[in-house]
């Protein structure tokens, strides 16, 4: 008894050990550069290259002036609206995939997964061909004389959103397609049974069911939205202007550190508000372990 | 109780080319207790989908209190079902799953407390509204599946082998209260189950299912003692079943057997001497005769167990027919390859149609 106790007590040690390299990897690589860039975000500005180590707030007093609120705001709406139309479509279509036979199924996972394949910034330069004047979509639009003239889509606002969506909606699909296809649907039969048309059936049961994974889709897509700043270059040009464009312009263009940093860190603050807020409404704990 | 409440009439159904009902009949009255009997593939699930509406029959059609109700959406007939695995919402509580119905018919708040709360008395599972279906027991949920069904008061309850994940002792019990509660509301049951025991203990009537048509359709008493198929009589009666030919007779069949000749009562038989006759006789109707005796047929021992409180002596017939025989007491001194003859009473024996000549498409 004494002897299994004290075996059980050392393969745990074991474990432990093994999973050791992780926690270093995980101190060294992630919590490390966090904590280093939350200091950098405190220190001041070198005159030509670098920084001094004195202690300022003047970097999050920058912040204040209201062309970066604006930034802030938005690229906040921004996140908000992707995530927003990508719930839904990212809903429609993990629904539609769940309810197809098994082999259409597996066909249609892998229409989502393949863009996954190739880099997401040659898909955008897609989108540039698509959205250039007399592109993919004006020669369309132009031949079916739907329109008359060139759009001139591209480096327009509609034109990131648009970018945005197409990005992050495989990850909302697959979210939903993962709890939708776990769902019991003898539960909407009996939904109908007990009077419920197809409508309320779906709102009271389904969507009530599959919520953990369209929330998990929320915060998939809302997280890296807010960050992207790519889709606003390559389809925005210079007219979007988002926190993460203003990062990356600070801290390879204008090679003020600690600035970058700073903004970096309220958009991390930022976020994490934003989705603790989320859980908090949607009580989201209480869905766990249902599904 | 004579009014009519339910009717199916020819109704058909196929899935992917495969006909699962060839022509179901049924009218059930009010407050009647109808089984539908059958083992598996037998149509009877897809029969109960199709009275909630929950399946469209390809032909046929199905009345409700004298309406047609046959393209009516499930949510606009006044019809509940017990689904095999209860399917209760795992996100509501007891309460909640069982107002379900209450709500979306927009009951006042009081009522629809009132009223689950009689139904949860009627179930005996007061004080459990709160709990989450996670926390109920398999007899617990089941009396709450049937709670949550019957509040909304439907003209018919359909129940798909309710007791079927239940273990026996439990199952006995819920049998019982189920035919209480059923006397209690006077609300039509269709049942479904394979378990010929339960049908037999609960039902009004029993509509034995194979191949999706109703071999029979009639009382416990009926389809026990004068089952109308060869089918019926082993399904539900575990009877033997022998087939001979008809060397003449009244009222009395004599029929002649490799070896011998038994005998059965005609009842409404049409067929003549010559004919092919096949017979149920039910084990423990089967008298055990000594190999020298004139009466009977003779047949070998094949096997001899004891199972159930009853000895059973299988033998086979010169035709390679096997027939059982049941008889109380645990001591025998046949061994297999042992030479016996074997006889009935006429009255004992039921003539049946033979397989062959039941229409199964």
């Amino acid at each position: 008894m004494n002897n299994s106790m004290t075996t059980a007590k050392r393969r745990n040690r074991a474990l432990a050990l093994c999973a050791a390299p992780l926690y270093v990897f995980t101190l060294l690589f992630v919590l490390g550069p966090l904590i280093y860039m939350v200091i950098l975000s405190f220190l001041t500005r070198a005159e030509v290259w670098g920084v001094v180590n004195e202690f300022t707030f003047k970097n999050y007093a920058d912040l204040l002036q209201p062309v970066y609120l604006k930034t802030f705001g938005e690229s906040l709406k921004l996140a908000l609206l992707t995530t927003a139309i990508d719930m839904v479509l990212g809903y429609a279509f993990g629904y539609f995939m769940a309810r197809r036979p098994p082999e259409k199924r597996r066909l249609l996972l892998l229409l989502v997964m393949v863009p996954f394949w190739t880099s997401s910034l040659m898909r955008l330069y897609g989108w540039v061909i698509i959205f250039r004047a007399n592109g993919t979509l004006d020669t369309v639009l132009m031949g079916l004389h739907i329109t008359k003239e060139p759009l001139k889509l591209l480096y327009t606002y509609p034109a990131v959103v648009v970018g945005m969506i197409y990005a992050l909606l495989p990850f909302m699909i697959l979210s939903v397609y993962t709890s939708v296809e776990k769902m019991d649907w003898s539960l909407v039969e009996a939904a109908r049974d007990l009077g419920a048309s197809p409508a309320k059936a779906f709102l009271t049961v389904t969507l009530k069911l599959t919520l953990p994974g369209l929330l998990t889709g929320v915060i998939l897509t809302f997280i890296p939205s807010i960050g992207l700043f790519f889709v606003a270059d390559i389809l925005g040009g210079n007219k979007v202007v988002l926190v993460g464009n203003v990062i990356q312009e600070q801290l390879m263009k204008v090679h003020n550190w600690p600035f970058a940093a700073a903004m970096a860190v309220v958009l991390m603050a930022m976020t994490s508000l934003m989705i603790f807020l989320y859980r908090k409404i949607t009580h989201v704990s209480e869905l766990e372990g249902m599904v | 109780m004579e009014e009519t409440i339910l009717v199916l009439d020819k109704i058909k159904k196929s899935f992917d080319g495969v006909s699962v009902l060839n022509g179901i009949d049924l009218e059930a009255k009010r407050g009647e207790f109808i089984t539908l009997l059958g083992s598996s593939g037998c149509g009877k699930t897809t029969t109960l989908r199709i009275i909630a509406g929950l399946e469209s029959p390809d032909s046929g059609r199905v009345l409700l209190s004298g309406a047609d109700v046959t393209d009516t959406e499930p949510n606009h007939r006044n019809v509940n079902t017990v689904f095999q695995n209860y399917a209760l919402f795992p996100h509501m509580n007891v309460e909640t799953n069982i107002a379900y119905s209450l709500k979306l018919k927009k009951k006042k708040a009081p009522e629809i407390k009132k009223t689950v709360a009689e139904a949860l008395a009627l179930v005996q599972l007061e004080g459990y509204g709160k709990r989450m279906p996670s926390e109920l027991s398999g007899g617990q949920r089941q009396r709450v599946a049937i709670a949550r069904a019957v509040v909304n008061e439907p003209e018919v309850l359909l129940l798909d082998e309710p007791l079927g994940a239940l273990d026996l002792k439990l199952r006995r019990q819920m049998q019982l209260e189920l035919k209480r509660l059923q006397q209690t509301l006077g609300i039509t049951f269709i049942y479904i189950t394979h378990d010929q025991e339960e049908a037999l203990n609960m039902s009004d009537r029993i509509a034995v299912m194979r191949g999706g048509v109703f071999e029979q359709l009639g009382s416990p008493a009926e389809i026990y003692e004068l089952p109308r198929t060869a089918y019926v009589a082993s399904f539900v009666g575990s009877a033997n079943i022998l087939t001979g030919r008809c060397a003449g007779g009244g009222d009395t069949v004599a029929v002649d057997f490799p070896g011998g000749t038994g005998s059965a009562l005609r009842r409404d038989w049409q067929g003549r001497e010559g004919d092919s006759v096949t017979l149920a006789v039910r084990s423990e109707n089967v008298q055990l005769l000594s190999s020298d005796d004139s009466r009977g047929i003779p047949a070998a021992v094949t096997e001899t167990r004891f199972a159930g409180g009853m000895l059973r002596i299988s033998s086979k017939l010169e035709d390679g027919t096997e027939v059982v025989i049941s008889r109380y007491g645990i001591g025998t001194d046949l061994v297999s390859g042992d030479a016996i003859r074997i006889d009935w009473a006429a009255e004992n024996a039921v003539i049946v149609l033979p397989d062959s000549e039941v229409a199964h498409e």
